[in-house]
């Protein structure tokens, strides 16, 4: 897919609470095609401590209001400094980069989405994208707490929504693959992406119960489009870049230990 | 509209601007971006003798103004190149330079004479300053003495341009490039990565999974611009400039330095289309200043 460097304009930032925002962004030109699973380099202006682009999951796209959705999580200076962009302000992006996951191939598929934190982001767009194909779709987020769940009136649009935090403070109290509903259950395809020691919970749980599944990684990258080589992850190819061989991988390319 | 023409040796350049080996992949990863043609030159990816896997991850630390790498020359090896990319990148009408590195002198000399009959690589850049690779690579760009013994044993085997990288991990950069001069080198290229390190203290661990690695981008364009100028004034070959150029005005100063040609590496992560910008402001700079050609100010800094 052709790679774009667009200027998109700030309509809506969203604090959806102090960790999280959700920035909607939108051109004057139609939007290029995403696929659900890529990302974009965000570029952070006036952060003198920001040098590098930002890595941000794509979290939704509106093609109906010309809309790109990014869900933010305020880690450091970079992020913090996305949060705080205004209505009508330029961000500068480089997209659509990487990968996306892979429709099941048959219709009656039993789906799984796992996220956990911001891991949520790509599987909205993942989840909307299946939906509208006629999929049905099972969603198990986590948190924390009831503050690390996110976009949850959205994810419901989507299909079955299913919720864990760690203390307890809303859904089943545990980890994601603690909940009821992977032990009661089947499932056809699992899709997941969050904390590295999450995913590889969700793919152990995928390859006992021999669902095919599909991790989203999260490396750090300085550049997103295969030049710097920064990213890799081990894979049975070797070392293999994260921005353009993922950053979605059926588990199965992967060296995990699980 | 000024002359932006440059020969380094007998290689010739539309213009002083090319890009840093291991920024800019094989150029194919920017065409969405740019149009190649308008650059002087690619520096391809490091190339070994042998497929190399490169170091674990985690290999990248940002840092203020800049950021450390230690990916070790992650490569398919140099037959890989020659058959599989070489058929690609051989058709971009730009000078195509493959950057060459090895663990002993044997490998460097090897894979020199590998490229030495590919039509379309008009030079390579002899990569003695890899500072995260085990064997070879900085260790011998960092004595006068192990310099000459790569330089000269690579300069019987290949005939084309010879550049010879050098890293500004010495005590003295000036001394190591006219010793490489003397052995036959072309020109040479300054400065790779200098050696850094980053620690993220919450976990009281280093951040690279190597410990150390190499550090680009601004925070090291003031040590790059000093030892570019050195180097200038202590040899009669050319000088390719780098070192945390982000804009025209940056290579400018560079080419006033003493540098023939610049090459832009950690900017284009961040601006895939700074190479072209570079290009276009140069020729404005020269035609704010009066001047016909590029060559007018190389080495043009009044003390």
């Amino acid at each position: 897919m052709k790679k774009f460097i667009l200027d998109l304009i700030v309509t809506k930032n969203e604090a959806l609470n102090n960790q999280y925002s959700l920035i909607i962004l939108t051109s004057s030109e139609k939007l290029p095609e995403i696929l659900p699973g890529q990302f974009a380099e965000v570029r952070v202006d006036n952060s003198p401590t920001t040098f590098l682009r930002r890595p941000i999951s794509i979290n939704y796209v509106d093609y109906e209001a010309n809309e790109l959705w990014l869900l933010v999580q305020i880690v450091g200076d970079g992020t913090r400094k996305m949060a705080d962009l205004k209505i009508g302000d330029i961000c500068n992006l480089i997209l659509p980069l990487g990968n996306s996951f892979t429709l099941p191939v048959k219709k009656d598929a039993r789906i799984l989405l796992v996220g956990g934190g911001v891991g949520i982001a790509p599987l909205l767009f993942w989840g909307s994208y299946l939906s509208e194909r006629g999929f049905s779709c099972n969603f198990v987020l986590g948190g924390r707490s009831k503050d690390n769940l996110l976009q949850l009136c959205e994810f419901e649009r989507f299909g079955n929504v299913f919720t864990t935090t760690e203390d307890g403070s809303q859904g089943e109290r545990g980890f994601v693959t603690q909940h009821s509903l992977l032990k009661g259950s089947n499932f056809d395809y699992i899709y997941t992406c969050g904390p590295t020691a999450m995913m590889k919970a969700v793919a152990a749980y995928a390859a006992k119960t021999k669902a095919i599944c599909e991790v989203s990684l999260e490396n750090t990258m300085a550049c997103g489009f295969g030049a710097c080589l920064c990213c890799v992850t081990d894979s049975t190819e070797g070392n293999i870049c994260v921005c353009t061989e993922g950053p979605v991988f059926n588990i199965t390319k992967l060296k995990w230990q699980i | 509209m000024a002359n932006l023409n440059i020969n380094i040796g007998k290689l010739q350049l539309k213009n002083p601007v090319m890009t840093a080996s291991g920024t800019f992949g094989y150029g194919t990863e920017f065409s969405d971006f740019i149009d190649l043609s308008r650059i002087g030159g690619i520096f391809v990816k490091g190339t070994t003798l042998r497929n190399r896997q490169g170091n674990a991850y985690p290999r990248m630390a940002e840092t203020p103004s800049g950021m450390l790498n230690a990916v070790g020359l992650q490569n398919k090896g140099v037959d890989y190149f020659i058959n599989h990319i070489y058929p690609t990148v051989k058709d971009f009408d730009t000078n195509i330079i493959v950057n060459v590195s090895g663990s002993t002198i044997k490998e460097y000399i090897e894979t020199a004479e590998k490229l030495n009959s590919l039509e379309r690589i008009p030079a390579i850049e002899l990569n003695i300053s890899c500072p995260n690779v085990k064997e070879g690579g900085m260790a011998f760009g960092t004595s006068c003495l192990s310099a000459s013994q790569v330089v000269r044993s690579v300069r019987m085997a290949y005939k084309n341009e010879l550049i010879v990288k050098l890293s500004p991990n010495v005590t003295d950069i000036s001394e190591i490039a006219k010793a490489v001069e003397g052995e036959g080198a072309d020109s040479v290229s300054l400065i790779n990565t200098l050696l850094g390190m980053a620690i993220d203290s919450e976990k009281r661990k280093p951040i690279l999974s190597t410990v150390t690695g190499g550090l680009s981008g601004p925070a090291v364009k003031p040590i790059a611009l000093r030892m570019v100028w050195q180097v200038a004034n202590a040899v009669k070959i050319p000088v390719i400039g780098m070192g945390g150029i982000m804009n025209a005005a940056d290579a400018i100063e560079f080419i006033l330095a003493g540098a023939s040609a610049i090459q832009i590496g950690t900017a284009n992560f961040i601006d895939p289309t700074v190479t072209i910008k570079v290009v276009d402001g140069i020729n404005d700079y020269l035609d704010r200043h009066g001047y016909q050609s590029v060559s007018e100010i190389i080495g043009a800094l009044e003390l």
